[in-house]
């Protein structure tokens, strides 16, 4: 090693930014970094992808043949078409356990002190770990398309409309994204939080649209199953690809496209800011 | 010097686990430009004093300011003045060595070119070019510390803080790593340096800070430190028992102080200011007396010693907790 450490003249970080508006530039790019480091990650360890294809194939394919005949609708039509959208939403649900999981690694590594002594934006080790989760899911949904089309399932609509029901399942998986960050800081124990979040997600996937319409359930249930946010990205997206199976009298299932966005937005103005303060609070 | 002026500027700091103090009431004032030693035992409060002063941890009583900025208050200022070596390597070890560096220069908002030269350019320095693209994984201790001090020196920070950056190199990157702190404390960067090594300190340090039990014990120089220590000693170990009053003859015309006997050993020491004066006197005055020794040294005073001196209780190592 030699040891002139020579600074080049050149070399002056930018002054800090002031205005909100540079403040948020600053803070999406520094979340950039932490989305490239964690795709980095994912380079760096091949196998892991692996696991990204074998998930959604393994629903499709579990889901679409074992479930996928006998079972009838309220307004008739074809049960495996009828699941196909529940079975993408399901699956972006489950992502939440890989989102906890991540993050409680992400803060378990030494690397973390340097990040919190760095003047970087205190959001970016979070933006980051939602930024590659959604990489993540682009080719989850990818894959669930695919494996959906080859078992029959189809959009009916148009392929505007089957890509805006995409968005909102993507949107969906985006919202869940900062629960499982939320979770992974509360619970920084990577060992035990993938373990905690299947008893959280199986409830919600049970008490939904997702297999059975909630019209076919005992009273509570089914009021509860109508207004759980899983299932109006379910219904709503079932009405964009023109499956069947949506619709239902309650206000919830009348405007399942509201809420489908509503449900979403509502969940991230609570975890975002949730999650932030507590990883600036943590270790601390 | 005011504080406003000092580098690390601290009063009162009390850091509280459970029902013990990690901190006590450490108070440390460090003028800039100066190389400072924070020397103590395991568990002494080093680490927490430098999560303390580099942002990361919060305190409960007491203020400190690094670089004029206010830690708590103004914390974010404050990081963008700092470099922190921590006592565990704090770099990303599933990435590349040039992945860290370029990723932590795009953070300090470098320009993608700008990041990628200057991560070249310490790779270089830190002689780690030829595992740059490697996994960190792979790295061996001492290159993963050598990382992590790149890391630190992206910018040239105005304090740097170092918390056993030596610990676990072979000597030959311990040098590497003396002569890159001193190197940049030549351009104006101030230094807070932590290590168990009173050896170290005495290196680079040109103020040291005696802590123990989360307070400053003692602070001084190198020198002033040793000096109260007792500095170093003359040994002599006679070959006969019998000449042993005629060897503490000799010792005491050359100590500072009473000669101590040990019969069983057949040892006499004291002692002395002149390192070097005291061995050739002694060698010369002890042939002269007719007396054979069978060993003659100068002895430092070991860290225990110090500490036993200087906080009047053995240092015990502690439990590592880490934070
Ligand atoms: N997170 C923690 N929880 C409880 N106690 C802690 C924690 N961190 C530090 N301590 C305690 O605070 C004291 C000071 O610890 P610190 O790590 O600052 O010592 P140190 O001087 O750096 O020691 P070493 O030379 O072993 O690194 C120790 O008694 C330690 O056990
Ligand atoms: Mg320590």
């Amino acid at each position: 090693m030699s040891i002139a450490l020579q600074q080049p003249p050149t070399l002056v970080a930018p002054p800090p930014a002031r205005t909100p508006l540079a403040r948020l530039r600053w803070a999406l790019a520094d979340g950039w970094v932490m989305t490239k480091r964690n795709l980095a990650h994912v380079v760096r360890a091949p196998e892991e992808v692996v696991i990204y294809f074998t998930l959604p194939i393994m629903f499709v394919l579990v889901f679409g043949y074992v479930f996928g005949s006998g079972m009838a609708l309220p307004g008739g039509g074809d049960y495996r078409e009828f699941l196909l959208p529940g079975v993408f939403a399901m699956t972006m649900l489950y992502g939440l356990g890989a989102t906890a999981t991540g993050i409680a690694f992400d803060v378990d590594r030494g690397v973390v002190d340097r990040f919190r002594s760095m003047p970087m934006a205190r959001s970016a080790l979070v933006v980051g770990r939602s930024g590659a989760d959604i990489v993540r899911a682009l080719l989850e949904m990818t894959t669930l398309v695919v494996c959906g089309l080859l078992v029959g399932w189809q959009w009916r609509n148009g392929i505007g409309d089957a890509l805006i029901a995409v968005g909102l399942i993507l949107l969906l998986r985006f919202a869940i994204t900062w629960i499982g960050i939320y979770l992974g800081l509360v619970v920084p124990n990577p060992d035990t939080v993938g373990v905690i979040v299947f008893p959280a997600a199986f409830p919600l996937t049970a008490l939904s649209n997702v297999f059975v319409a909630p019209e076919l359930m005992p009273g509570w249930m089914g009021a509860v199953s109508e207004w759980n946010p899983l299932s109006s990205t379910v219904a709503a997206s079932r009405e964009l690809f023109g499956n069947p199976g949506f619709g239902g009298d309650s206000w919830a299932a009348q405007h399942s496209l509201l809420l489908a966005v509503a449900w979403p937005l509502l969940i991230l103005a609570i975890f975002v800011p949730l999650s932030i303060r507590r990883y600036q609070n943590l270790s601390r | 010097m005011t504080t406003n002026d000092a580098a690390i500027a601290a009063q009162g700091l009390r850091k509280r686990y459970g029902q013990s103090y990690a901190l006590d009431g450490l108070d440390l004032t460090v003028e800039r430009g100066v190389v400072h030693g924070l020397l103590g035992p395991n568990g002494a409060g080093k680490t927490t004093a430098v999560r303390i002063l580099s942002t990361l941890l919060s305190f409960d009583e007491g203020s400190a300011r690094v670089a004029g900025h206010d830690v708590v208050a103004e914390a974010d200022e404050v990081r963008r003045r700092i470099g922190l070596t921590g006592q565990y390597a704090a770099v990303d070890e599933t990435l590349s060595g040039r992945q860290n560096l370029v990723m932590f220069g795009r953070l300090y908002h470098l320009s993608p070119r700008q990041a990628k030269r200057r991560a070249d350019e310490l790779l270089e320095q830190f002689a780690l070019t030829d595992a740059a693209d490697r996994s960190g994984r792979t790295y061996s201790g001492g290159m993963r510390r050598r990382l992590d001090l790149a890391a630190s020196l992206i910018l040239a920070p105005e304090v740097l803080f170092l918390d056993e950056p030596t610990t676990g190199l072979d000597p030959r990157s311990r040098n590497d790593v003396w002569d890159a702190v001193r190197s940049l404390v030549a351009g104006g960067t101030t230094v807070l340096l932590t290590t168990q090594y009173l050896e170290e300190a005495d290196q680079l340090a040109g103020r040291i800070s005696v802590i123990d039990t989360g307070r400053v014990v003692a602070e001084g120089t190198a020198d002033e430190l040793k000096a109260r220590i007792g500095g170093d000693r003359i040994e002599v170990v006679v070959r006969d028992a019998e000449q042993l009053g005629a060897a503490a003859a000799v010792v005491a015309r050359i100590g500072t102080a009473e000669p101590e006997l040990d019969a069983d050993t057949r040892r006499v020491s004291a002692p002395v200011a002149d390192r070097m004066a005291a061995l050739t006197d002694a060698v010369r005055e002890l042939q002269a007396a007719g007396v054979a020794a069978e060993d003659i040294g100068l002895r430092r005073p070991t860290l225990d010693e110090a500490f036993l001196h200087l906080t009047g209780h053995q240092a015990t190592a502690t439990e590592e907790t880490a934070a």
